[in-house]
């Protein structure tokens, strides 16, 4: 690692407690403390959080949109998994 | 009766000046690291150094206004830090010396974030309840300013030669202001006795435990010189504060009476 | 704004280009209001422009930092101060979404870095104007701060997007900004014959300047209908002046501040404010780098990056230390 390039860390905040964290943004740190150190001072400057993750980016496993077809398409199909798919008569409560 | 009258203005006006030590300190501090807002090695310590300045006025507004209050002459946080001059100011010699480069930034910032902590910490139990409410959210500034502080002393100490040695020399230069932080005087006793404040030699132990584990994690090595006795919280000054008010009080000096 | 340089750089698309149908489905995907994420298919041309129009205008934020923060130190109350703190740290947050965003299309900070200290890279010509008395750090959050959440608003719907979104974060951030600066002026005008002395003569110094952050009119710019069609530019340099023109004049007027220009009128039947010939040149000049702040800009951010060199190259050093000592340690376990 030269000076130039501290390494790039994505940074996901979890603003209150019964959230997920979410993707924020990225930020450039030496090492992982500094990248907390970091993503707190940038990010939650106005009480976002309650929880920080950073990730160094190069360690992010994307699938690729080239194959979103192959990996997302299949799924719309196959309707029998959306509730609104049976018909179910009207008096039957609690289904 | 008159002695007594004598004796509870004393008093009072111990404990004004106990508060202003605290406020001075902290506002001369953020006033040093807002010089560095826009010029810092990375964009990230801009934000890092800029959140600290903030967290330290915020402690000084609150404290001045405190200490006005105690002072009972109608003077309010900004009378206080723009109408003042040098020899009425009290903070830590250690807090107004000049940000020099990096190394010297961060080395100033340890040894009172260090220095906060123990003082903070223990006026979470101050007889004074309105100190000690500022001191409860004081506290929790400061272990971040500290987590800061101390990562940065570690990493510049065991970064590269260069950085050692900007580091130490650092250290080497700023060691003299070490001692006024823990050396009571009669102010700090009157506190003391009061239960408004820890006797300090308390919790200079624990602050040189800290000093010496930074330290070494840090592979810097403690300088062997003396310090020596500053008296800013008794008024008594470097050059360097009264180039400091000069910027800091211009604008109030130059429209008296204006209202910003 | 951060689009005044473009006209300088980027190709033209080839005539062409419509007929390939990957490009001809990325523009449906546009028409249709989707938002380009980083890995989707875009031409290169969409790609370059929002590389430069994103870093510009990071660079804008970072830049933008130095005129306001000439002041902190001398902020005239701790409230003030304090606000002044809170603001330039707010823009410099805001250069980091922007890095940030600008870094998803392929370029690193260090290129966009490089950029802008070597002059290769433009930023927004305000910030080339000298902040000389503390109304001008109220005039530069009333008017420019007043112009920026102008462009910034429409961008939130940009086609691609991490800008989308950055604006989004920026835009919720703005609007105190704006406002402690119309709050210092308003307490400027309230106050001592000097005090109001001194708004008027930072309005009469930020007034046309700002005008000029808009960019020249949009027939004289050929890329506009491109990025049109991108859907990154959402209104016309034209469109978006006027309406600042509209809405600041009259805050001016509520101020009892005058508007430095002898044309400027309501005209009943357009029912826009018309103001005089803008000088142009001057903007010119400044953008070539002529401009009255600009050396001292772009030398204190060169003077800051190569006085930080010795600290960032500390920390990555210890960094590659400590990762090598937990690796040996490691292995020392598992041996």
């Amino acid at each position: 690692m030269t000076e130039s390039d501290w390494p790039l860390f994505e940074v996901f905040i979890r603003s209150r407690a019964g959230l997920e964290h979410k993707h924020v943004g990225s930020l450039h740190a030496a090492d992982a403390r500094m990248a907390v150190e970091h993503a707190r001072d940038v990010y939650t400057r106005r009480q976002e959080g309650v929880s920080l993750w950073v990730v160094r980016s190069a360690d992010i496993v994307a699938s690729d949109p080239e194959e979103a077809d192959a990996l997302f398409e299949p799924a719309r199909d196959k309707i029998y998994r959306h509730p609104t798919f049976y018909a179910i008569p009207e008096e039957v409560k609690n289904l | 009766m008159q002695t007594e009258t004598r004796t509870e203005a004393q008093q009072q006006q111990a404990h004004c000046h106990y508060v202003l030590r605290l406020a001075d300190t902290s506002l001369v501090l953020g006033q040093r690291l807002a010089e560095w807002i826009g010029h810092a090695p990375a964009l990230e310590e801009d934000l890092a150094l800029a959140n600290l300045s903030l967290d330290l006025i915020g402690q000084a507004r609150l404290l001045l206004t405190y200490a006005g209050e105690l002072e009972g002459q109608g003077r309010d946080e900004d009378a206080l830090a723009f109408l003042r001059d040098a020899p009425e100011f009290l903070n830590l010699a250690l807090a107004e010396q000049p940000n020099g480069d990096f190394a010297h930034t961060i080395v100033r910032q340890w040894l009172i974030d260090a220095w906060q902590l123990e003082i903070y910490g223990a006026l979470e139990h101050s007889s004074d309840t309105r100190l000690a409410a500022i001191a409860a959210k004081a506290i929790r500034e400061t272990r971040y300013h500290y987590r800061f502080s101390s990562g940065w002393l570690v990493r510049l100490g065991d970064g590269t030669a260069e950085s050692r040695q900007r580091t130490q020399r650092a250290l080497d230069d700023l060691w003299r202001f070490t001692a006024e932080p823990f050396a009571p005087d009669e102010i700090d006793e009157r506190m003391s006795r009061a239960g408004i404040a820890t006797p300090l030699p308390e919790l200079a132990s624990r602050w040189s435990a800290r000093m010496e584990e930074d330290l070494r994690a840090a592979t810097l090595t403690r300088p062997a010189t003396q310090p020596f006795p500053w008296h800013g919280k008794r008024g008594v000054h470097t050059e360097h504060l009264g180039h400091l008010l000069g910027e800091m009080q211009h604008l109030q000096r130059s429209y008296p009476g204006a209202r910003w | 704004m951060y689009t005044q340089a473009l006209d300088t750089h980027g190709k033209e698309p080839a005539g062409g280009a419509e007929a390939d149908p990957q490009v001809a489905r990325f523009q449906a995907r546009i028409d249709a209001e989707e938002k380009i994420e980083p890995k989707d298919f875009m031409p290169e041309a969409y790609r370059q422009t929002l590389i430069r129009q994103i870093s510009q205008h990071a660079h804008s934020e970072i830049v933008g930092m130095l005129p306001e923060g000439n002041w902190i130190t001398r902020a005239p109350s701790l409230k003030r101060k304090a606000v002044l703190i809170a603001k330039v740290q707010d823009e410099g947050g805001h250069g980091m979404y922007l890095y940030s965003a600008a870094e998803t299309l392929g370029i690193s900070r260090a290129q966009m870095l490089e950029q802008l200290l070597s002059g290769a890279a433009k930023y927004s010509s305000i910030f080339n104007y000298p902040t000389l008395t503390w109304a001008d750090v109220g005039a530069i959050g009333w008017l420019v701060d007043g112009a920026a959440i102008m462009n910034q608003i429409p961008i939130c719907r940009c086609s691609y997007g991490p800008y989308a979104r950055a604006m989004v974060r920026i835009c919720k951030e703005e609007s105190f900004h704006q406002r402690q600066g119309f709050e210092i002026m308003l307490t400027l005008t309230q106050g001592t014959y000097a005090q109001r002395t001194m708004a008027q003569d930072a309005l009469n110094r930020w007034w046309w300047p700002s005008l000029m952050m808009f960019g020249p009119s949009d027939a004289d710019s050929k890329h506009t209908a491109q990025s049109m069609r991108w859907k990154i530019k959402r209104f016309s340099n034209d469109e978006l002046r006027q309406k600042f023109i509209d809405i600041t004049v009259p805050q001016a007027h509520f101020l009892g501040l005058t508007i430095p220009d002898d044309e400027l009128h309501w005209d009943e039947a357009s029912q826009h404010y018309h103001v005089g010939p803008i000088d142009w040149s001057e903007f010119y000049a400044v953008l070539k780098g002529n401009g009255p702040c600009n050396r001292e800009r772009l030398e204190a951010r060169q003077r800051a990056h190569e006085a930080g060199r010795w600290v960032r190259e500390a920390a990555a050093a210890h960094a590659e230390r400590e990762r090598t000592r937990s690796m040996q340690q490691a292995a020392g376990v598992a041996a």
